[in-house]
């Protein structure tokens, strides 16, 4: 099996549910004065980029599990 | 902090809900290749090194790493770091370049098992037992933490009210609900189950805590706010640790690299089998080495992930006591961060000798995430912290399972089984060994701080051992009486040296001093690093006295275990970069950067 597979999809997810969460939550929940931007979206952009390039690191890295 | 809406959106159920549905998956896939006992117990030593590598990390990563460093943190400043770059980087350099050959060479299948073919059989007993013993409190401890935490958030409050059950239960639940699923993913996967989802565990606590520990950081004014609110007694490792008086650990300079920077340190990463069975995993000697010289790679800058959180945190609150003081206009009406610590029979705060209240420090890093997320990522920083209970958890019962079939049942209860046998009583072990641990979860309850439990166990079981594996590995004329009354006497002089030393303005009791004080430690810290430095010494002492009076092995029978009569090995292929030497070198220099920087 190759971890990379599950982290990836399980990054990919959370990332698209943080920028679900970042567009349909008002802004005076965002908590925008403590982090002077949407951390929902770009936390969950970030997340989503990197489950992506998991799940393709699954098809052309170097071997990834047992 | 119940002013900071804590209530979970649905979209947060639904990051915890995913997690919970893959963490599952890994451990359904990993038990589609758990066929054998070495499937089971040791992954069916396959696994690449970089897996181990992040495993070996994140099996260490329980409870007292992510919420207790934060607590440390803003206890006790960036001093805390001491834990990562002198209590663990150079144990996990020493062990990759010059144990691991040993452990891995010997195809022995736990540390216990390494003991037994290197002296005998009543060391290995000794030392099979007392860890058994350490991992089921270990992992008690974990639980206890988590539930604790979960209920202390009211994060679970609103869930329970609606479905009318009763807030006292969800203690209760999130004991149970952890448990179980641990128990499902070692029960299907073993070693392997485990060692996945500790690499999927990694990664999600760095999703969950890097944008604390920065956002953190940016709300307290960066560093520079740090050092302006709380002082330069908080911002350097080093500076005042000639002398237990001017440092905020309250230990001095020797205590501290030789209690903690070599006793406890090389005792916990250099045979502790919880992190040592990551390596045993791996799919060659060279992986096996390289596993824990991966793993320092990053366990060096975790200081920045789970101890600046605890500095920020303490920042905001100071900033927000004494609003003249550090941060500027417009973040005076920050609330506290850090609560108060209440009298639970009286409903006041406790105030210190100075007459100052008490922080409430466990919560310094789990209140910032609530201070910092809005929803969404609350969720996820709530997985994070999930899966670091899981994996700390997960870690202790995978090394229980292998040490109680092959070290105690196979060895004393049953010795002839076949293969299927010794798999099936794993299996039931993991179950039986996760109710143990819920039994010391409950226990687990009656200690204040986390991190002053776990560094007894580590002092009484961990510190006197590294001598028995040191000599063991290193000096021929080691023999297996002289360990094992080393060992045992090493063990017996921790006890008594707690029992007969006392921190200073405790109780005799659980805090030591239960047999007379015959000296009082500045701190609970000085009093737990010379516990550890009497037991290993003596450990070491009785056991080289012991060895020399009675009769050595013959050399033959020690080849492969013992340093000077196993030939060297040729690291097959790969450039320099994958030398554990040139690695272990590297490693080292960076650590020493940071410790300058933070000097």
């Amino acid at each position: 099996m190759d971890i990379r597979l599950p982290i990836g999809l399980l990054f990919t997810g959370i990332g698209l549910l943080l920028i679900l969460a970042g567009l349909i939550t008002p802004a005076a929940h965002l908590k925008l004065a403590t982090t002077g931007l949407n951390l929902d979206i770009v936390w969950g952009g970030a997340m989503t980029v990197f489950g992506i390039g998991a799940v393709i690191l699954t098809r052309i890295g170097p071997r990834g599990g047992s | 902090m119940r002013g900071d809406d804590v209530h979970l959106g649905a979209i947060d159920g639904l990051i915890l809900g995913l997690y919970l549905v893959v963490v599952l998956l890994i451990g359904w896939l990993a038990a589609r290749r758990t066929k054998s006992g070495t499937d089971f117990f040791l992954a069916g030593r396959s696994i690449p090194a970089w897996v181990c590598g992040l495993a070996f990390i994140s099996a260490n990563l329980g409870a007292q790493e992510v919420i207790g460093m934060g607590a440390s943190g803003a206890k006790y400043g960036i001093a805390t770091a001491h834990f990562y770059w002198l209590g663990a980087i150079p144990a996990m350099v020493f062990i990759g370049v010059f144990m691991m050959p040993f452990y891995y060479g010997s195809k022995a299948r736990s540390a216990p098992e390494y003991l037994r073919m290197r002296f005998d059989e009543k060391t290995r007993a000794f030392n099979a037992l007392s860890f058994a013993v350490m991992t089921i409190i270990g992992s008690g401890v974990s639980m206890y933490a988590m539930a604790k935490l979960i209920q202390t958030l009211h994060v679970l409050d609103a869930p329970f009210a609606a479905v009318g059950l009763p807030q006292a239960w969800i203690f209760h639940a999130a004991i149970l609900a952890s448990a179980l699923v641990v128990l499902v993913y070692i029960y299907m996967g073993g070693l392997r189950g485990a060692i996945y989802n500790e690499v999927l565990q990694f990664f999600l606590i760095v999703a969950g805590f890097a944008p604390l520990a920065w956002f953190g950081l940016k709300s307290a004014g960066g560093w520079e706010g740090i050092k302006a609110t709380l002082g330069p007694a908080y911002t350097h490792a080093w500076q005042g640790m000639g002398n237990p008086a001017t440092n905020r650990l309250g230990v001095d300079g020797f205590g501290l690299v030789m209690g903690l920077g070599f006793v406890l340190s090389f005792g916990y990463w250099c045979t502790d089998f919880l992190v040592v069975q990551r390596a045993m995993a791996a799919d060659s000697m060279a992986s096996a080495r390289r596993t824990p010289l991966i793993a320092a790679g990053f366990k060096m800058f975790f200081p920045f992930l789970v101890i600046i959180p605890g500095l920020a945190a303490l920042t905001l609150t100071t900033a927000a006591m004494a609003p003249a003081h550090g941060a500027g206009p417009g973040q005076v009406q920050a609330a506290s961060v850090i609560p108060i610590k209440l009298d639970a029979t009286t409903g006041k705060p406790m105030l210190d000798s100075a007459g100052k209240p008490q922080l409430d420090y466990d919560l310094a890093t789990p209140n910032l995430l609530i201070h910092t997320f809005p929803t969404g990522m609350l969720g996820l920083g709530l997985t994070a912290l999930l899966a670091s209970f899981m994996s700390g958890m997960a870690g202790n019962v995978t090394a229980f399972n292998t040490v109680w079939t092959y070290d105690l049942y196979q060895a004393y209860l049953k010795p002839e089984g076949s293969d299927a046998h010794y798999l099936a009583v794993g299996r039931i072990t993991t179950a039986v060994g996760i109710l143990l641990s819920v039994g010391a979860a409950y226990m687990a309850s009656q200690f204040n701080n986390i991190m002053d439990l776990i560094q007894l166990i580590c002092a009484f079981v961990n510190a006197p051992v590294f001598a028995t594996f040191l000599l063991g590995m290193f000096w021929k004329r080691a023999t297996g009486h002289g360990a094992f009354w080393g060992l045992v006497l090493g063990t017996a002089g921790a006890a008594l040296h707690h029992g007969l030393t006392l921190p200073l303005g405790s109780v005799p009791g659980i805090k030591g001093g239960w047999l007379a004080v015959m000296h009082t430690y500045p701190s609970e810290m000085a009093q737990n690093f010379w516990t550890a430095i009497w037991a290993w010494s003596l450990c070491f002492g009785l056991t080289v006295a012991g060895s020399l009076i009675t009769r050595p092995r013959a050399e033959a029978e020690l080849v492969g275990l013992v340093y000077s009569l196993t030939p060297k090995l040729d690291e097959p292929g790969g450039g320099w970069l994958r030398n554990p030497v040139v690695l272990g070198a590297i490693v080292l220099a960076v650590t020493l950067v940071l410790n300058l920087v933070f000097w």
